[in-house]
Parts: structure tokens; C-alpha cells; sequence
């Protein structure tokens, strides 16, 4: 087990080399790094949530919506502690947790298990009302879908209702790698305003910019931010 | 008589007082009978309009943060239409939840087959780890509820009808009763099917179990019920026929024995009409079941 003075000292240049202990290959396809800077600003600076205190009422939740190509959130989970880097090169094999869709029950830090599309963020609006319902303002809620991954429907019936409802703990980013069927440009941001949610776009490399969107003030509203990269196809 | 749903909200509304752990998930179904519920307890009385996938989804975040989330519509909308739901973001997730269906396979057959459930059990059974009441009549819904709520964070389906028994039976929300006893065949009644085995069986020499706890199958109540009454057994289910076929086969599996599934049918009627003419078009009702218990039986039934 890596003890936790060495694991406070990965930075965001170790995050390749870790993902490279996954799969032999220190270069990754868009669909592996698409989420690694959203995730790591995330981690590094947003989310009050440590590998102890991991199953603290009061902790920020994040729950991976979009399970696909889940190498930049095990980096990630490695690089602050909560799993052993030395997990991470049995990826995807019968004896390591970790899948190529992360599963809650193995994964320490992982809130939710997720692949299947279209999960994470109704199950964030249940986490933010059962929070809210229990008197923890303080924790905030945040899910990371992909753009494709709000084509499901479910993901519709969660944006739709959250919005009127008010639940401004809770936040959601979209990985934009234009990988969605039928997008039209503006899309995203502005079917999630036209629910009641305060929605902000940026580059989803720049991690100034990530940070702005991520702390940036929203009150009586849920919050988006809309992470655009390079095209998956690209 | 009232019915088990009209008894469904005023208990329901009584654990929120009661039990801070207690949310309640709807779907724009039910919502009146938590009026008074939602004004004493405003955050943990959730109505997320017509959306079942959001539904369960809603209802897995509540209880992965320790709530109890109770969860309730029509059961083709609450099993059926979110099935993948209720299998990853209650199952997966090891998240618990009270799932308590009205409408039945065939509560309102005026309403269509877009309202009717036969196959909800069944379906239910694809999957590990899943409690599931049948209480055949109101009072023994209020319990087998408050089992189900105080249930820790299990996986509970409490499945409501309009159809129900003349009288209520004691339940323990775990095990099979017996009614009557006899050396020629045991018959299990699931529920409200309870008073037509009943009268289905009247004057013949059989044992008549009462199940309203179905899963998990209380096997070894059938086992011990086999050993006097013999290995010809019956099952009278108010859903889907054979659905608790293979968990009474494992019950007696290492024993030569005879099962017959009784049950609603497969097939899609394409009838509306009344309860009645939907419970005899299934072979459901007193006559027929006596017909079809005493032809599977044989001879050495009838005393």
C-alpha cells in the first residue's frame, strides 16, 4: 500500500504515467483523457473529499456518470490516495477491482458503479434531495456525464426536475468531445437553462477556466458546466 | 372494505413521523394521500412528476445517503418501465428501497394492458436478492408495509391489489401459514387467491398453505408440508403462472414429486371488463381452480 506522504505528491504530470500502468502506453486515445483535467481539477481543488474521511455524512460526492474508459478516474483515485497505484496495472483482470466500468463495492471513493448510461445523474438528484432531506447543506453533489451520455432519457427526467426543484448542491459536467448524435452547437447549455439551471461553457483543458466554472457562485439553482474538447473523432 | 392502498398513504404517512430514515418517491401517482405528509415533512415527501427512470434513480441517491426511501406507482411503471434502474441503481449499487406497486396483474381491467402487471414477480426474479410481499388482504398489507420499511436497507416489493380475501390472516412477513391439513396434495395460495383455493378445495383431502411473503420462498414450509401431505403440489399464484415454479423445485429436489403452476396466463387477453371476468378468463376462480386441482390431484384427492 503507498503510504499517503507519497501519494500527496503526484501532480497532474504523474497522471499519464499512471494511466500508462493500465495499459502499457503512456499515449491515449481522446475517449481515455476526455475527463482526465476535469477530473483532476476536481479532485486537486474543488471536492472536500479525502481517502479517509471517504464515507463522511458530510463529504462532496462526485459519482462518475460516464463509467466509459475509466483510466483518468483510477489515475486520479491513485493519485490522491484513495487506491494503491499499485492496483492500477491489473486493470480490467478476474483479481483487480478495478473494471473497465468502475463498480462502487471494489473501487474505495468510488460513490456510485457505473457503464450502463444514463444513471449518474438521477441518482445525484436522490443523493442531493437525501442530503438536503437530512439537513447537510453543506456537502455539494457533483456528476460527470458525457455529451453522448445525455441522449438517454433518464438523463432528461433528472435536468427536467432538478432545475424547478431547486436543488442548487447539485452539479453537473459535461465532457463535450462532440460525440452525440444530432448535436446542435449551444445545445448543451441550453437545454439545461432552459430547466432553471445556471450554465456556464469552457475549455475543458484549461484548468483556470475549470475552476472558475467549477467554484462560480449559482444560488436557488443546480449548476452545469460544460467541459468542451477535442472531438473523439479527431 | 377498504383496499390495501387506501391503506398504503395514512400507514406510510405514520413511519415519516415516526422514523426520520423514512422518504417517500413518487411519480405523480398517489400524491393525495401524502397531502398531510409533504406539509410536516417537506424534503423527505418527493414528487419527480411522470418520470420512473428518475423515479428509482431519485431513489437510490436518497438511500446511498442513508435514507429509507419508500417508492411507489403503478407496478408496470414502477418494475417494468425503470427495470434497469431497479437492477443497477438499487442492485449494483447495493442501494435498499421499498418498492410498493397498486394495480396488480389486473386491477383495472377497463384500463387495458398498458395498466396490468402479471409479469412484475417474475421479473423481479431475474434478479438477487429482492423480498417480495403479497398480502391478500388490507390489514396484512399494513403490516407486511411496516416489515418492509424496518427491513434495514433491503430490497423489498410489496405488491398491492384490489384483490383481497374476506378475512385477514396473522403474517410474519417471513413464512408460509398453513390452513388446512390433508394427505393428498398440497396447495400454496399466494395472496388474495387464498379464499378461492379455499372454496376450491373444500371437501377435498389437501394441505393449503398461505403464502404472503413469496421471496424469499419459504421452501422448507412446502418440504415439511410434502412429508403428510405428499409430493403432488399446487401452486396458485395471482400473477404470472409458474413463477414460483423453480423455487418450489428446489425445495424438493431431491424428492420425486408432481408441481402444477396456476396462475395468470401469458397470453394478451385484449378484454376490458370487469375483475371477475378477468380472474375466470384466467382460470382463476373457485370453479375452475377445483377442476384443475382435482384433475392434477386425481382420484385419491376426493374424500
Amino acid at each position: 500500500m503507498t503510504d499517503a506522504t507519497r501519494t500527496s505528491t503526484y501532480t497532474h504530470a504523474d497522471l499519464p504515467g499512471l494511466m500508462g500502468l493500465m495499459t502499457g502506453d503512456e499515449k491515449h486515445g481522446p475517449a481515455a483523457t476526455s475527463t482526465l483535467d476535469v477530473v483532476w481539477v476536481l479532485y486537486d481543488r474543488v471536492l472536500r473529499v479525502s481517502p479517509e474521511g471517504r464515507d463522511a455524512p458530510g463529504r462532496d460526492r462526485f459519482l462518475l456518470s460516464k463509467g466509459h474508459g475509466p483510466m483518468a478516474y483510477y489515475a486520479v483515485l491513485a493519485a490522491k490516495g484513495f487506491v494503491p497505484v499499485e492496483w492500477l496495472p491489473g486493470f480490467g483482470s478476474y483479481d483487480s477491482p478495478l473494471g473497465h466500468h468502475p463498480d462502487r463495492t471494489l473501487v474505495p471513493g468510488a460513490e456510485i458503479g457505473s457503464g450502463s448510461l444514463g444513471h449518474g445523474l438521477p441518482i445525484a438528484v436522490g443523493t442531493a434531495l437525501g442530503l438536503r432531506a437530512q439537513g447537510l447543506d453543506e456537502p455539494r453533489v457533483w456528476t460527470l456525464v458525457g455529451d453522448a451520455e445525455l441522449d438517454e432519457g433518464s438523463n432528461h427526467e433528472a435536468i427536467a426536475f432538478a432545475g424547478p426543484a431547486g436543488l442548487d448542491r447539485l452539479h453537473t459536467v459535461v465532457v463535450d468531445n462532440s460525440s452525440a448524435r444530432y448535436a446542435r452547437p449551444g445545445g448543451i447549455a441550453a437545454r439545461f437553462e432552459a430547466a432553471g439551471w445556471s450554465a456556464l461553457t469552457v475549455d475543458g483543458r484549461d484548468h483556470e477556466a475549470l475552476y472558475t466554472a467549477f467554484t462560480a457562485p449559482h444560488p436557488g439553482r443546480p449548476h452545469v458546466v460544460v467541459a468542451r474538447v477535442e472531438p473523439k473523432s479527431a | 372494505m377498504d383496499t390495501m392502498r387506501d391503506r398504503f398513504a395514512p400507514v406510510v404517512s405514520r413511519l415519516l413521523d415516526e422514523d426520520p430514515r423514512v422518504a417517500v418517491v413518487l411519480a405523480a401517482i398517489g400524491t393525495d394521500g401524502f397531502a398531510g405528509a409533504t406539509r410536516r415533512h417537506p424534503d423527505r415527501v418527493v414528487d419527480v412528476g411522470i418520470r420512473e427512470q428518475l423515479l428509482i434513480g431519485a431513489a437510490a441517491g436518497l438511500a446511498l445517503t442513508g435514507l429509507r426511501p419508500v417508492v411507489h406507482t403503478f407496478a408496470s411503471f414502477l418494475v417494468e418501465r425503470p427495470f434497469e434502474q431497479v437492477k443497477l441503481d438499487l442492485g449494483h449499487q447495493e442501494a435498499g428501497a421499498v418498492l410498493v406497486s397498486a394495480a396488480a396483474s389486473f386491477d383495472w381491467p377497463a384500463g387495458g394492458y398498458t395498466h396490468m402487471a402479471p409479469g412484475d414477480v417474475a421479473l423481479l426474479d431475474t434478479l438477487d436478492g429482492w423480498t417480495v410481499h403479497v398480502p391478500g388482504h388490507p390489514d396484512e398489507a399494513e403490516t407486511l408495509l411496516r416489515h418492509a420499511v424496518a427491513a434495514g436497507d433491503d430490497k423489498v416489493y410489496v405488491r398491492l391489489s384490489v384483490q383481497a380475501n374476506g378475512q385477514a390472516l396473522p403474517v410474519d412477513g417471513e413464512r408460509f401459514r398453513t390452513v388446512r391439513e390433508g394427505r393428498s396434495g398440497v396447495v400454496v395460495a399466494v395472496g388474495p387467491m387464498l379464499d378461492a383455493v379455499l372454496a376450491a378445495t373444500e371437501g377435498l383431502d389437501v394441505t393449503v398453505l398461505y403464502a404472503t411473503t413469496v421471496r424469499p420462498f419459504d421452501g422448507a414450509a412446502l418440504r415439511r408440508a410434502t412429508e403428510a401431505g405428499g409430493t403432488d403440489v399446487v401452486l396458485v399464484e395471482p400473477y404470472l403462472a409458474g413463477t414460483s415454479t423453480a423455487a418450489a423445485n428446489d425445495a424438493l429436489s431431491d424428492v420425486p414429486h408432481r408441481l402444477l403452476g396456476l396462475g395468470v396466463g401469458r397470453r394478451e387477453l385484449r378484454r376490458y371488463g370487469r375483475l371477475e371476468e378477468h380472474v375466470a378468463a384466467h382460470g382463476l376462480d373457485a370453479r375452475s381452480l377445483r377442476e384443475r386441482i382435482a384433475g392434477f390431484l386425481g382420484a385419491a384427492v376426493r374424500v
